[in-house]
């Protein structure tokens, strides 16, 4: 049997010179995820017959002398939020059990047309609320590397999906670190870009303000090709920005002589000290390969948590005021509608998101506006200012992803607080709308990876994939 | 004014829940109110902060009348639509009565 590439450039290349075939390239994966899915769980569908039909189309393509996208053949599994016309998208939630959207989502309908054949629906927490894809309503998903730990989350099933080979690239959505995070702990390469360069047009809306879509990869340079394929600006997304798709692959590896690299001097402090070991390696390495290491100051960044479990669920209780049971999804059937959209929402939503809810509610509710919701928008301009200002004398800046390795199910399932720490440092940069991702730069306590995370001003990130690449080749050569 | 770190009673998870119109019962209420407050016990620290003359920032872009060309485009299949609605009637979604039957 051939030997099936383990990055999408490298497949997408071998299927377009006819080397190899997008139904053998495919039937590989189905294969690997019918040996380890049982286990894992990544997917709350697995779309092999559509995915069969698509890979037959472009294998008849390339035959035809057609020509193909640049991921012709390349297998890519989707975050259950995202729209897939015809083909259920549940949010991991009973609320929308059995749902199959009218339209797909921007990106999808921007992958198919570049040749990726999308294999599967990825778990989440349900609507992408959660750190370690504990709150879906379909079952956790297992961390690859270690089936008794966490994947992170809110997108635990597509950074398990390529961590465990299903997929060599996925899409997640990342609103408080829900890319970032499960990057790092599967040990994969995650990308939140700028917010506004991926449209979100079929992205199911939890906290719109700060909802990104992005890659997962194996490397660096897949995590840039997928970003140049779903960027770029979209009518149907009122807030997506009027320009091209930039080109970021050839950035990857530019290297970083001569770049300034941000050290957060007043970093909010609780990661592990094996995390904070890496990170120390991460500048020296970065020193090592010509760049200037400059002291920096974030001094708002330790309000950015509170900030953020204001502001996500105050837009959450907004935008989930649409599941009521009339117009799709589940309905519990009551005296009036009334009852029934208490009835409905109450049976359709798990613990976490009525959490989130009522939170959001309460923070925008008569009274207690200003003391939250307004306090709080006014806390996200200062911590916004404060990137700003640092940025006036960096081109990044380094900090962890997560401040722990991938923990173990039920460690924090009971205790919000302790859950919502986990997105301590990536948080931030959803509140100023910068691109950011998490490269997996060695290991920490238990041998489970550690993922360095680089910062990057609004639209930087071609200097981001700069100190991306720069990070993964130093990682390579030191382990 | 209200301060950020303000407890939250049983009586306002009891309410909030009913704003957004979600049914708990009584126990429900006891054990949210106790995540709550203590995840809202955490809001408190920016209390500590001087805000007075900041702007509120709602979005990463201030975008405002975004507008696209005022031409025909395709629209949601209604058939498609309706389909996947929990009750449809003569092309409609068809939902219990507006006004309660309990008088």
């Amino acid at each position: 049997m051939a030997i099936i590439p383990t990055t999408a450039s490298e497949i997408a290349a071998a299927v377009a010179s006819g080397a190899l075939t997008a139904r053998e390239v495919l039937e590989a994966h189905l294969a690997r995820i019918d040996e380890r899915e049982a286990d894992i769980h990544a997917f709350n569908l697995v779309t092999a017959d559509a995915a069969r039909a698509q890979a037959d189309a472009i294998d008849a393509d390339i035959a035809a002398g057609r020509p193909v996208g640049p991921l012709a053949g390349v297998p890519i599994a989707i975050k259950d939020n995202m729209c897939t016309h015809g083909i259920e998208t549940t949010c991991s939630s009973k609320i929308l059990e059995g749902w199959k959207p009218p339209y797909d989502a921007t990106v999808v309908t921007r992958l198919r047309a570049a040749g990726a054949v999308m294999v599967g629906k990825t778990n989440l927490d349900e609507f992408a609320m959660g750190s370690s894809t504990e709150n879906s309503a379909f079952g956790t998903t297992r961390n690859p590397l270690d089936t008794s730990r966490v994947p992170g989350g809110s997108s635990g099933g597509s950074a398990a999906a390529v961590a465990a080979g299903f997929s060599p690239v996925s899409l997640g959505s990342d609103t408080g670190g829900s890319i970032r995070q499960p990057a790092a702990l599967c040990g994969v390469v995650g990308v939140k870009p700028t917010y506004g360069l991926v449209s979100r047009y079929g992205l199911v809306a939890y906290a719109s303000s700060l909802d990104q879509i992005g890659p997962f990869a194996t490397t660096v340079s897949d995590a840039a090709l997928i970003t140049e394929v779903i960027a770029g600006h979209d009518v149907m997304d009122s807030t997506s920005i009027p320009q091209d798709a930039p080109s970021l692959v050839g950035a990857v590896s530019q290297g970083v002589a001569g770049m300034r690299i941000g050290r957060v001097v007043d970093l909010p402090g609780g990661a592990e000290p094996e995390v904070s070991a890496r990170l120390d390696a991460a500048f020296a390495a970065l020193a090592a390969a010509g760049a200037t290491i400059v002291d920096v100051t974030l001094p708002s960044l330790g309000y950015a948590l509170t900030a953020y479990y204001l502001i996500a669920p105050a837009e959450a209780s907004s935008n989930l005021a649409r599941f009521d049971g009339v117009r799709y999804g589940l309905r519990v059937n009551a005296v009036d509608t009334n009852a029934m959209y208490g009835a409905t929402r109450a049976a359709g939503f798990g613990d976490e998101v009525k959490r989130r809810i009522m939170l959001g509610t309460y923070a925008l509710s008569a009274g207690y506006y200003d003391a939250y919701y307004g306090k709080a928008l006014k806390v996200r301009r200062l911590i916004a200012q404060d990137f700003d200002k640092a940025y006036e004398s960096v081109d990044t800046i380094l900090m962890p992803t997560s401040p722990l390795v991938a923990f173990k199910f039920g460690e924090k399932a009971d205790d919000p607080m302790s859950m919502y720490l986990c997105d301590i440092y990536t948080i931030p940069t959803n509140l100023a709308g910068h691109p950011a991702m998490s490269v997996p730069f060695g290991t920490g306590a238990h041998g489970l990876p550690v993922g360095i995370q680089v910062l990057a001003p609004a639209l930087g990130e071609a200097a981001m994939f700069r100190v991306g690449g720069a990070l993964e080749a130093a990682a390579g050569g030191a382990q | 004014m209200t301060q950020s770190g303000s407890p939250i009673s049983a009586a306002d998870v009891a309410k909030v829940a009913h704003l957004a119109r979600l049914d708990i019962d009584d126990a429900q209420v006891v054990h949210f109110t106790e995540q709550l407050a203590k995840v809202m016990g955490h809001f408190g620290d920016i209390d500590a902060l001087d805000l007075s003359g900041v702007e509120p920032m709602t979005q990463p872009y201030p975008l405002v009348n975004v507008m696209r060309e005022d031409i025909e485009m395709p629209t949601l299949s209604t058939d498609e639509v309706l389909a996947s609605a929990p009750a449809t009637e003569e092309r409609r979604f068809r939902v219990p009565p507006i006004v309660g039957t309990e008088g």
